[in-house]
């Protein structure tokens, strides 16, 4: 099994912890589900330890906690609000995010890798948010990242995986890297396509948060990412254009 | 003679105080800070008794316990009973449905937003909640007090007393001494002034963030709100939350471009985990704290709430600790 800087997850789930109708809310939905890691978001919630009731509530879950760059678009910003993470969390894990685009929230890339390589020098594990680029994805790793995070479609969309050849060919290209989509996950359909495909782990936060109910899509969300994780595993047969009949036909009297 | 003492002179403590007095008891209230001002977070709130537009996002509580809001009130102060207009830009309309899928007591509404609101141009879509009320924050809590000096009460310009017995404790965040997992949530507002645009009621634009609306305050002026933030620094706006809000009075009409900033609210909302309220008795003291951003909303629900545990020792469903 893949492991994410050393560590194994306990499941392929990462839920972010914004946008919930109330924290006890968003602790349920972690309970109940069962979800291994949590995303949060420092940029908002400002510096000089003004969101440490809320942190707090999040470290108190017991899941792996993912800092996030949210809300970042220069490289500076980035580095800053990565170094705050790590003195709040005391977590050397990086969500690595560059907003490059306003409409579509896509990240810039370009910055991205600067950004990484700085961290990485600095000592940090970064789990960089990128396209499904595999030029990218290249540097990335040259850049000393160890996990790349590419997005399924646009932040909070709830489109799915808008680009699923891409997504297979960035699993064939780098089979031994730890894989996961991140963003754009709406339904458990689309978590279960992403582990189908062969992702290590499935990140999102919109669709659970803001669903009527919470709790009951994080688990349902926890749901697909098993059955599509067993699914792959267990070898998937190929589809085809025509039926074929899973019993015998010789020897019945089909030709009546 | 029983004298019950409240602690906290916000809305909580003057919605408590206003209704024990108004069941017979005698009441004082102890605020250092003294009569309602810019120093209690109630002092920024919208002021919008919209029971059915919060259960969109609340519990089911909001909505029920809140729909008594608007009677309490009327009986204090001025209430505006024009309903709420929710109207999403193009590109929301999905999040418009949504919208309309969680709550219940609107009516959709097309062209007739242009009847309702003529200032609110190029808005074809909307839910129109017609139940539902306002009014204006400030004078609400003005009104209490001078309606609770009236009656007799005393007002003490002072920390209450340790030994108090009969205290209510409505100090908002400032509780947290003894609440402990009281928590804050910042918000930001502005005041602006645009006797160019007209509107008559609160209308709310939504937005995948926060639920940003506008309400009128008469003259042209008009509050404008808020962010939500899991954040306890209260000392300022942020750039960023400043240009959320114009952005959004821009969008709902460009003559919001020339309106004048006449004040900026930053404040903290005292909220428990679930962002309910909550009743606790301990030590025979009564806390009554954590109306998040539901002040005017649910402040009615409860002060009935503390009179029913204060006066007759039966529990209403906020009281969730009774350690006497």
């Amino acid at each position: 099994m893949k492991t994410f800087y050393g560590t194994a997850l306990p499941n392929p789930l990462m839920l972010g912890t914004a946008q919930y109708p109330s924290p006890a809310i968003l602790e349920q939905a972690f309970r109940q589900s069962g979800a291994g890691v949590a995303t949060v978001s420092l940029r908002r919630e400002g510096a000089g330890g003004a969101g440490a009731a809320f942190w707090q509530m999040i470290q108190d879950l017991g899941v792996l906690i993912l800092p996030n760059t949210a809300g970042c678009h220069t490289v500076k910003e980035a580095v800053t609000t990565a170094h705050m993470a790590r003195e709040v969390f005391d977590t050397k894990w990086i969500k690595l995010e560059l907003i490059g685009h306003t409409d579509s929230l896509q990240p810039d890339v370009f910055q991205l890798v600067e950004a990484a390589k700085i961290l990485t020098e600095d000592g940090f594990e970064v789990f960089p948010y990128t396209t499904e680029d595999l030029i990218v994805a290249e540097r990335l790793l040259a850049a000393g990242c160890e996990v790349l995070m590419p997005w399924g479609a646009p932040i909070g969309s709830g489109r799915g995986l808008n680009n699923p050849y891409a997504l297979r060919a960035m699993r064939a290209e780098f089979p031994e890297v730890p894989l996961v989509v991140d963003a754009g996950v709406g339904l458990p359909s689309h978590a279960a396509h992403a582990m189908e495909l062969g992702f290590d782990a499935v990140l999102l936060n919109t669709a659970v948060a803001r669903a009527g109910d919470p709790i009951a899509m994080a688990q349902a969300m926890m749901g697909a990412v098993r059955a599509g994780k067993l699914a792959h595993d267990a070898d998937p047969i190929e589809a085809r254009d025509m039926a074929e009949a899973s019993t015998p036909v010789i020897g019945k009297a089909f030709l009546t | 003679m029983t004298v019950y003492s409240v602690i906290g002179a916000g809305v909580a403590g003057l919605a408590v105080a206003s209704e024990l007095v108004a069941r017979g008891a005698t009441v004082q209230v102890f605020d250092p800070s003294g009569p309602p001002g810019a120093h209690g977070c109630s002092w920024w709130a919208g002021g919008m008794l919209a029971p059915w537009c919060e259960y969109e996002n609340a519990e089911e509580p909001v909505l029920r316990l809140g729909q008594d809001a608007i009677r309490w009130w009327q009986t204090r102060t001025e209430v505006t009973h024009r309903g709420t207009l929710v109207v999403a830009g193009r590109r929301d309309l999905p999040d418009l449905r949504r919208f309309a899928r969680r709550t219940e007591g609107f009516q959709e509404v097309g062209a007739q937003i242009a009847t309702l609101e003529p200032d609110l141009p190029g808005y074809g879509q909307g839910l129109f909640f017609e139940g539902e009320a306002h009014l204006d924050p400030r004078r609400a809590l003005m009104d209490l007090y001078n309606g609770l000096i009236d009656s007799g009460v005393t007002f003490h310009k002072t920390v209450a007393p340790a030994s108090l017995d009969n205290a209510i404790d409505c100090r908002g965040l400032h509780a947290r001494d003894v609440l402990t997992d009281l928590r804050g949530v910042k918000g930001e507002m502005l005041v602006i002034r645009c006797p160019d645009v007209s509107l008559t009621r609160p209308v709310r634009l939504l937005h995948p963030r926060m639920p940003l609306y506008i309400v009128p305050r008469g003259d042209g002026v008009y509050m404008l709100g808020a962010t939500m933030i899991e954040s306890e620094d209260s000392s300022r706006i942020t750039a960023r939350s400043m240009l959320e809000l114009l952005s959004a009075a821009y969008a709902l009409n460009p003559a919001f471009g020339e309106a004048e900033v006449l004040e900026i609210g930053v404040d903290l909302r005292p909220a428990f985990a679930d962002n309910l309220p909550r009743i606790r008795r301990r030590a025979g003291r009564i806390y009554a704290n954590g109306l998040y951003r539901h002040g005017y909303l649910l402040a009615p629900a409860l002060a009935c709430g503390v009179a029913d545990l204060a006066l007759n020792n039966t529990h209403s469903e906020m009281v969730d600790e009774d350690r006497t």
